[in-house]
């Protein structure tokens, strides 16, 4: 983050601290959104920025946080500037604190250009379509679930689940197939831990993904409110590398949880009316500023996906959080937890979980002309072999037909071989799909009523 | 001139602002950013801004406009996307590229472009407000007469032919007050509802080539409807499908806060779809108000009325508009944080107390309308709304205050949609109140027996939700075979006839004719059935019936094939059935009830 002195004036008229924010008096002439830098008693320069411009006032909240600020000596600067951030492809291949300070012991980067790192809105009408289907290897979202470039497909999950090892994996063998292209990978931790940001770091080293690869580390352990800021420095680099050099960016954004309680903590203390659970009623307005980052534009080469990875409280779909998310995104990926007690990787539960933008990544051309049947067909079959074995929960397993058996035993498979798969395996679309074919086989064809005819023939049918 | 003594998002505070009008629109800092007054005590002004404000400062003047939040109404609407305080977005993009900057403006309507204008009426004659003066061909689809705009009367002076500008004088029209030169060109303040003469009740159904709701849950013409689910149900999808599909004259599609994606996915698609009725592109009856999540809040507020004042101006040249706003719950959030941001005494979940009036004002405006004009001329606006309520729970105040104003409410299930029934409204929650408006139509281009059939549709599918509560008690074999049997007629009806594939290239759009020949087969199949088990045919036996597999076809097939098959294929099923009660001679007990 960069705050350049151009208009700056200084001020040591703190007049009150409150939680993470903490308001100026006799000020002139600051503006709404304006970067101030703190500078403590301590000599320690902290970083905020204008929530509420009054003709002499300024409410300002502080990043770092207020601790170590008092009302007689703290240095107050405005520095007449909106929060910028220099983006330049020397970011690649380094690791910045979640305010964007280099944290990896190498030189601060050139940069390029200054970006504003709130971004703009695309317009609705110079966004293209995204519809290029990328392989991530995993059945149960390449099947069923499809990521497209330039969507934001986000990780329900809870505490415990394997979330990261999941986005880790999808960082490793996402392509797109045919093509030979730029890509970069954007990573943004909002309050993880030193093992969670270290395994990823680890893994983007082994694979030589660091390379290609801007880390922006805010740690469990660092100010909460520097977690509003970590992920708009990001995904600022994000449209850079996409939409100023051509590239194909993967954004993982973890762990939005943490963002989210950050932006309580700031609406808490400015006393606004609060939203469902505590949290402000613009959470779904300031989640979409992040999520809209996502996307394709027409005539430029680049694109940015976005994965952001939630644990959901109390593992409620419902709460705010994954609700809002849920709302914005173009799908989600549900963790389930009593497939992770099973065993099965990824525990993915393909039911609750949805790909909005599948349509038209799949199909002939794209990936093969079977791909949407097959996919709404193991939905529909899934759905009835768990609807069964609630059944037989209840009533026991006499009472079943030799129909309703067969759906039971296709759950079982699905899940032990669809589902699951290696932490390394990656799998093509064909052998996802084929496999589909074989699971499908098992079940009577006249219950095989999402599929066209002419699909039947060509694929069901014992080869 | 205004000065700024605060700013708190997209909320401005202006001092010295006596002089100005309640939702008059300023021009905020020295950018000049669009804004409007929602707030005024002495000369203080309260004040939301269409645009993102950081970097505004308090000193900084603001100027009032003397007008307020307005829409430019003429040619050049149809096709357009614009943004919720109507600037076009193709034209923005044109003049400063692919990220919506602040600052920016641009005339809704093109200013140089010419429209062939053809005249109705005849110098000296004599004309009232609403009267058409002319007409403009705008689109393949769309006819677009030019209005004597309302509150004009008098003797026409002059009147033009041929290629002008929007701006352009077409008509010069001797008032009480003296003589009016008329543009084609329309300004109007969107958030007061456009005069018409009378209000009727819909009775002509709006046909949207879904079965579910043509057949099951019918939307009027001039109706209201609501369609609230939780994420992922399928909200946008079925509204972009009424979109495409709906027997309207023109589609004004309100995107407020929602996805930009989703808006792209109008821009690219409907172009290429063709209007069953006409075979055009059902871009050229559609104009697009995209403010989506991340565009500034106030301007979302804005869109839904921008939206509906496109609507009705198409509906008082005598067109049957359909509007379809996506998300209420959006909108409403929007105003929750404008009043937040007031310090306004919160009501139900922090919502403003004029929620409900608001929502209530809005649907209002919807309706089948004699319109201004001396000719009789009859148009409409139906409604749609998404609803969004948090975590699918329809108790919020959104959802609430919605449901008691709205006709018809298509009620989406999250559990239909994670097993991939779609469209997931639900048959058993869902209504509509237009139920007995729309009889007489059907009555009348289809026969007698629509809505008996429907209802024995959905009287089945209440029993099939009764005999599975019994099914998860005691398991299936508890249950006798004619109840069986109704169960699997159940399902068939539910997945034959109600599932519709949004994305299939045929199943898309299903005509009414075709609805009701499919419901007609699957009931047909439902009573020989039931009947069938009651004289102990086993239901396994019935379920090899080869006309199942048939009836499952149906909703692949073209409906012109459909239409000629339709009657080979009933009687199969007729014949099927006899020849299976052949194999069982033996009838039983009460089994001998006539079909
Ligand atoms: N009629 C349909 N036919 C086929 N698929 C459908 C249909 N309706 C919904 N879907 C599927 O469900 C997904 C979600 O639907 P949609 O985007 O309409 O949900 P929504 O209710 O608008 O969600 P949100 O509130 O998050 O915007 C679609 O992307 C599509 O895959
Ligand atoms: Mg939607």
């Amino acid at each position: 983050m960069k705050g350049e002195a151009v208009k700056s004036r200084e001020y040591l008229t703190v007049a009150e601290v409150s939680g993470p924010l903490m308001i100026v008096e006799g000020v002139s002439g600051v503006a709404y959104g304006e970067v101030v830098e703190v500078i403590t008693p301590d000599g320690e320069v902290k970083h905020g920025q204008v929530l509420d411009a009054y003709e002499d006032r300024a409410v300002v909240q502080v990043y770092e946080g207020t601790r170590g600020i008092d009302t007689f000596k703290t240095r107050v600067r405005f520095t007449g500037e909106t929060i910028k951030f220099g983006v330049g492809l020397e970011l690649l291949g380094r690791i910045f604190s979640g305010r964007g300070a280099p944290i990896d012991g190498g030189p601060k980067p050139i940069f390029e250009d200054e970006w504003d790192v709130h971004g703009a809105p695309i317009n609705p009408a110079a966004r293209e379509y995204p519809s290029e289907f990328i392989q991530t290897g995993i059945s149960v979202i390449d099947g069923m679930n499809t990521l497209v470039r330039g969507q934001k497909l986000p990780i329900f999950s809870g505490a415990g689940l394997p979330h990261n090892e999941l986005a880790a994996q999808i960082a490793r063998q996402a392509k797109v197939l045919g093509e030979e292209e730029k890509f970069a990978v954007v990573f943004c931790g909002m309050g993880i831990t030193h093992e969670e940001a270290a395994f990823f770091i680890k893994d983007f080293e082994q694979t030589g993904a660091l390379e290609r690869a801007a880390v922006f580390l805010n740690l469990a352990n660092d100010p909460a409110i520097e977690r509003i800021l970590t992920p708009r420095l990001a995904l600022t680099a994000a449209e850079y590398f996409a939409f100023t050099q051509g590239m194909h960016v993967l954004v993982i954004l973890t762990d939005l949880t943490n963002y989210c309680e950050a932006l309580r903590e700031i609406s808490a203390a400015r006393s606004e009316v609060p939203g469902r659970r505590g949290y402000p009623g613009y959470l779904y307005t300031d989640l979409a500023t992040m999520y809209e980052r996502a996307g394709r534009i027409k005539g430029k080469k680049g694109s940015v996906t976005q994965m952001p990875i939630l644990t959901m409280p109390g593992d409620d779909i419902t709460h705010p959080i994954p609700d809002l998310t849920g709302y914005i995104t173009e799908g989600q990926l549900c963790m389930d937890r009593e497939l992770h007690r099973k065993g099965v990787y990824p525990p993915i539960n393909p039911l609750p979980s949805l790909s909005r933008l599948m349509k038209d990544g799949i199909g002939p051309g794209r990936t093969r002309e079977d791909h949407m049947d097959n996919s709404n067909q193991l939905y529909a079959a899934y759905a009835e072999g768990k609807d069964l074995r609630a059944l037989v929960a209840v009533v026991g397993g006499e009472a079943l037909t030799e129909r309703d058996r067969r759906y039971l035993d296709f759950a079982d498979r699905f899940e032990q071989e669809f589902i699951n798969q290696g932490r390394d395996e990656d799998r093509s679309i064909e052998t996802t799909l084929d496999l589909g074919w074989e699971l499908l086989r098992t079940l009577p064809e006249a219950e095989l009523k999402r599929i066209d005819p002419k699909f039947i023939e060509k694929y069901l049918r014992p080869k | 001139m205004g000065k700024i003594v605060r700013i708190t998002g997209p909320v401005v505070i202006a001092d010295k602002m006596k002089g100005s009008e309640m939702y008059e629109l300023v021009r905020v800092g020295e950018e000049g950013l669009m804004g409007e007054i929602i707030g005024l005590t002495e000369d203080r002004a309260t004040i939301q801004v269409y645009e993102e404000t950081s970097g505004v400062k308090p000193g900084e003047k603001v100027e009032g406009t003397g007008k307020p939040l307005s829409v430019e109404l003429g040619p050049g609407l149809i096709g357009a996307i614009y943004d919720g305080t109507q600037r076009p977005l193709t034209v923005i993009r044109a003049k400063i590229g692919d990220m919506i900057k602040r600052g920016v403006s641009a005339h809704a309507l093109p200013r140089d472009k010419k429209w062939e204008f053809v005249p109705k009426v005849k110098k000296g004659a004599d004309v009232v407000e609403g009267d058409i003066l002319g007409t403009v061909k705008e689109s393949k689809l769309v006819e677009h007469r030019i209005l004597v705009p309302p509150g004009i009367n008098g003797k026409v002076l002059e009147v033009a032919d041929g290629a002008h500008k929007v701006e352009d004088a077409i008509a010069t029209i001797e008032t009480a007050d003296g003589k009016r030169d008329i543009p084609m060109m329309q300004i109007w303040p969107v958030r007061r509802a456009r005069p018409f003469k009378e209000k009727f009740d819909p009775n002509e159904p709006l046909l949207t080539g879904q079965r579910v709701a043509d057949t099951f849950f019918p939307i009027a013409k001039g109706g209201t409807v609501a369609i609230p689910g939780g994420f992922g149900s399928g909200k946008t999808v079925f509204l972009q499908q009424v979109a495409k599909w709906a027997d309207a004259d023109i589609v004004t599609y309100v995107g407020a806060g929602e996805r930009g994606n989703e808006m792209c996915d109008v821009l690219v698609h409907f172009p290429q779809l063709k209007d069953p009725r006409t075979g055009e592109s059902l871009m050229e009856r559609t104009t697009l108000i995209a403010n989506t999540s991340n565009m500034p809040v106030a301007a979302r507020e804005a869109g839904v009325y921008t939206g509906i004042t496109i609507a009705e101006y198409f509906r008082d040249m005598g067109y049957d508009v359909a509007l379809m706003a996506d998300s209420t719950s959006r909108w409403a959030e929007a105003m929750r944080e404008i009043s937040g941001r007031l310090e306004e005494m919160p009501g139900e979940e922090g919502f403003p107390a004029y929620l409900a009036s608001r929502l209530a004002e809005f649907y209002e405006r919807a309706g089948r309308v004699r319109t201004l004009g001396s000719d009789e001329r009859f148009g409409s606006v139906t409604v749609l709304g998404a609803v969004s309520p948090p975590g699918g729970d329809l108790s919020e105040p959104v959802c609430q205050n919605t449901l008691r104003i709205v006709k018809v409410f298509w009620a989406l299930d999250t559990g239909l949609a994670d097993r991939r029934h779609f469209p997931a409204i639900h048959w058993l929650t869902s209504y509509s109140l237009y139920v007995d408006n729309v009889r007489e139509w059907w009555k009348q281009k289809l026969g007698e027996d629509w809505k008996s059939l429907r209802d024995e549709a959905i009287a089945m599918l209440q029993k099939e939700a009764e005999l599975e509560e019994i099914v998860k008690l005691v398991g299936p074999d508890a249950l006798p075979e004619p109840e069986r049997a109704v169960l699997e007629a159940a399902r068939m009806l539910r997945e034959d006839f109600l599932q519709q594939f949004a994305f299939h290239e045929v199943d898309t759009y299903c005509p009414v004719e075709k609805q009701l020949g499919m419901l007609r087969l699957v009931l047909d199949f439902y009573r020989n059935s039931v009947e069938a088990a009651k004289r102990g045919i086993p239901v396994a036996e019935i379920k090899k019936l080869p006309i199942k597999d048939t009836i499952a076809s149906m909703k692949r097939l073209p409906s012109e094939k459909f239409a000629k098959e339709q009657g080979k294929m009933e009687k199969q099923l007729m014949e099927q059935f006899e020849a299976l009660l052949k194999t069982r001679k033996a009838p039983v007990e009460e089994g001998k009830r006539e079909g």
